[in-house]
């Protein structure tokens, strides 16, 4: 009796087990078909998008389509080869991420799943590129063309000391790949083109506009409207940052219900001679670094809600409004974020309604020239030769010669290092009362001979010669020539380099 | 009565456009209202010739409305959504003007 006693509770005990490990089993089946489904509903409105009769077919672009639906099919199949759908190491690595309610296993199934693209690997490409690594996004796409400076490294984290003068999208895969060997990493070591940013982008799921300028800002907006891509696009300057996401949801053209694009928000580029960059305006690298961060967060945000679910009732989709926000930071204000609601789509807008006038073909065959689209500012070349001297010249003439030396750089430049016995007037943009305040300096009106004009890179130092010869009496005044960087090269190798 | 009056706001000025009004940031402006009730319009042209220290006008202001790459937002929205030009001012509305950033 007790012998099979023993014998029946073990069957039982093993019937248990077989049922519970087939339920499990059923249970992931059942996850994954519904991530499947999901998916198939979203390759399908994709499908239908490249389909629209404004795409001419049998170019590269309905191609490119094809290959990345093929890929995502792909990608699905293999995961359901195994018992379960992730890696064994991968339930371990994402596993903090994984238990929240908001991630799951669906959830790290569709980063899995994802092919994200970031276009600039700096301040805001290197920590928005780390966190998606980390949150196992299953392909990362950078687009850099640029190579590691010394001067990249105190914002630039995925760069090294050791990988100065490498190509930036090699330095941070180098980075990314020990931080997260799972995830494919894909080299675009090259600055987006017009004619090759359709092909690119038709291979991802999801765009960050990392880059640092106008020109590539209106360019990645209009190449992701056209393959229908929601784009996460952050900037910084200074002590402060914007975040937007745009074309979310990515919404044909024409299609109203469609998140508003770059040119919706910003229809006219700004003057060229009013946008600064991190080299002429500085950055602080927390700051871009918080951008860069709060990309990636919207991002695995965008991923992990998946696509739009249809209701299986009566066929139609639901059309979440969009809600289109612009977030602003700022380091030294209370409160630091301040989020503002943008408009919609613009009813003509040059990208995105039904008055469109930019396609594919206009990118793809060159006809958009973005860089003049947004100007360019020419280098300051307005003085007489008579009225310049190089800094080779300026370093050999004898002391008594010199006359007075005036650094038009800001205080703050000034105080990080200045030629001796220079005077500092810093240029304020108003010819007129910038001349009157600095002949008005006691030292400027003793001094015997010129003023020599100098600042960091020689530009403004030439609209100050300017200023002085317009608008004071007794002044022969000569600009420094390039400035302190020409200082540097000509006669000064150890002057401080910043 | 109608020539006293005035409208208190509150302007803001952010991603560098502070540096051309004095270098600061938010500023209490009463802004005299000869008419029923001035527009944000009328809000540019008196920032212009009032506030504005800085000779670089076109660097706020060109072809008459803001410079491109400003974002005018009325008690944070786009003015987009608010009539822009023609959105009529209420007392202590706080009006922001946000320069573009492009670095990155
Ligand atoms: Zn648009």
């Amino acid at each position: 009796m007790d012998f099979d006693g023993a014998r029946g509770s073990r069957e039982v005990v093993e019937l248990r087990l077989q049922i519970e490990n087939l339920e499990s089993r059923l249970a992931t089946l059942k996850t994954q078909l519904a991530v499947a489904e999901k998916k198939d509903i979203l390759t399908k409105s994709q499908d239908d998008f490249v389909a629209k009769p404004s795409i001419k077919p049998g170019t590269e672009d309905s191609h490119g389509a094809l290959d990345f639906t093929n890929l995502k099919r792909g990608t699905l199949t293999e995961a359901s080869h195994s018992r379960w759908p992730l890696q064994n190491e991968e339930y371990t690595r994402y596993g903090r991420q994984m238990i929240l309610p908001e991630v799951g296993l669906p959830g790290q199934l569709r980063l899995k799943d994802a092919r994200v693209l970031i276009v600039g690997v700096g301040g805001l490409g290197c920590p928005a590129a780390a966190y998606l690594a980390g949150a196992g996004v299953g392909t990362l796409g950078l687009v850099d063309g640029d190579t590691v400076e010394i001067s990249n490294l105190h914002r630039q984290i995925a760069h090294s000391t050791a990988t100065v003068g490498m190509s930036k999208v090699d330095s941070a895969i180098k980075y990314l790949s020990s931080l997260n060997p799972l995830v494919r990493y894909e080299r675009h070591p090259e600055h987006l083109a017009p004619s090759s940013a359709i092909d690119i982008f038709s291979r991802y799921d999801l765009v960050l506009d990392c880059t640092d300028r106008p020109s590539s800002r209106y360019l990645i907006s209009d190449a992701a409207v056209l393959t229908g891509k929601p784009l996460v696009s952050a900037s910084a300057l200074k002590t402060e940052g914007q975040l937007v996401i745009l074309n979310n949801p990515p919404r044909s053209p024409r299609d109203p219900a469609g998140g508003p694009c770059y040119r919706c928000v910003f229809p006219k580029p700004p003057p060229a001679e009013s946008v600064l960059s991190c080299g002429e305006g500085g950055i602080l690298g927390p700051v871009v670094g918080v951008m860069g961060v709060l990309q990636a967060l919207e991002a695995i945000e965008i991923l992990v809600a998946g696509p739009i679910v249809s209701d299986a009732s009566n066929g139609t989709v639901e059309a979440e409004p969009a809600r289109p926000t612009l977030l602003m930071f700022s380091a030294n204000s209370q409160p630091q974020f301040r989020s503002v609601r943008l408009r919609s789509r613009r009813k003509d807008c040059a990208a995105c309604s039904s008055a469109a006038t930019i396609s594919r073909r206009s990118l793809t065959s060159g006809l958009l020239d973005y860089q003049t689209f947004c100007g360019t500012v020419a280098p300051v070349d307005m003085l007489p030769a008579e009225s310049r001297i190089s800094a080779a010249e300026f370093s050999n003439l004898p002391s008594d010669s010199r006359g007075v030396l005036i650094d038009t750089r800001d205080e703050t430049q000034y105080g990080i290092c200045a030629l001796p016995g220079s005077i500092n007037v810093p240029w304020t943009g108003d010819a007129k009362s910038w001349a009157a305040k600095a002949s008005s300096l006691e030292d400027v009106a003793r001094a015997h001979g010129p003023a020599h004009v100098v600042c960091r890179l020689g530009n403004d130092s030439q609209l100050a010669v300017k200023a002085f010869q317009e608008h004071t009496e007794r002044f022969e005044a000569k600009d420094i020539r390039g400035g302190l960087r020409a200082w540097r090269e000509q006669a000064d190798p150890e002057w401080p380099d910043y | 009565m109608a020539e006293s009056t005035s409208i208190p706001l509150t302007i803001e000025f952010t991603g560098g456009l502070e540096l051309l009004f004095s270098n600061q940031r938010k500023h209490k402006v009463d802004l005299p209202s000869s008419k029923q009730s001035p527009n944000v319009a009328d809000l540019i042209t008196y920032l212009c010739d009032n506030l504005m220290k800085d000779p670089r006008k076109d660097m706020f202001v060109l072809d008459g409305t803001v410079r491109p790459g400003i974002l005018v937002l009325i008690n944070d929205a786009d003015w987009e959504l608010e009539g822009q030009e023609t959105y009529q001012l209420q007392p202590r509305d706080e009006i922001v003007f946000v320069s573009t950033l492009h670095g990155g």
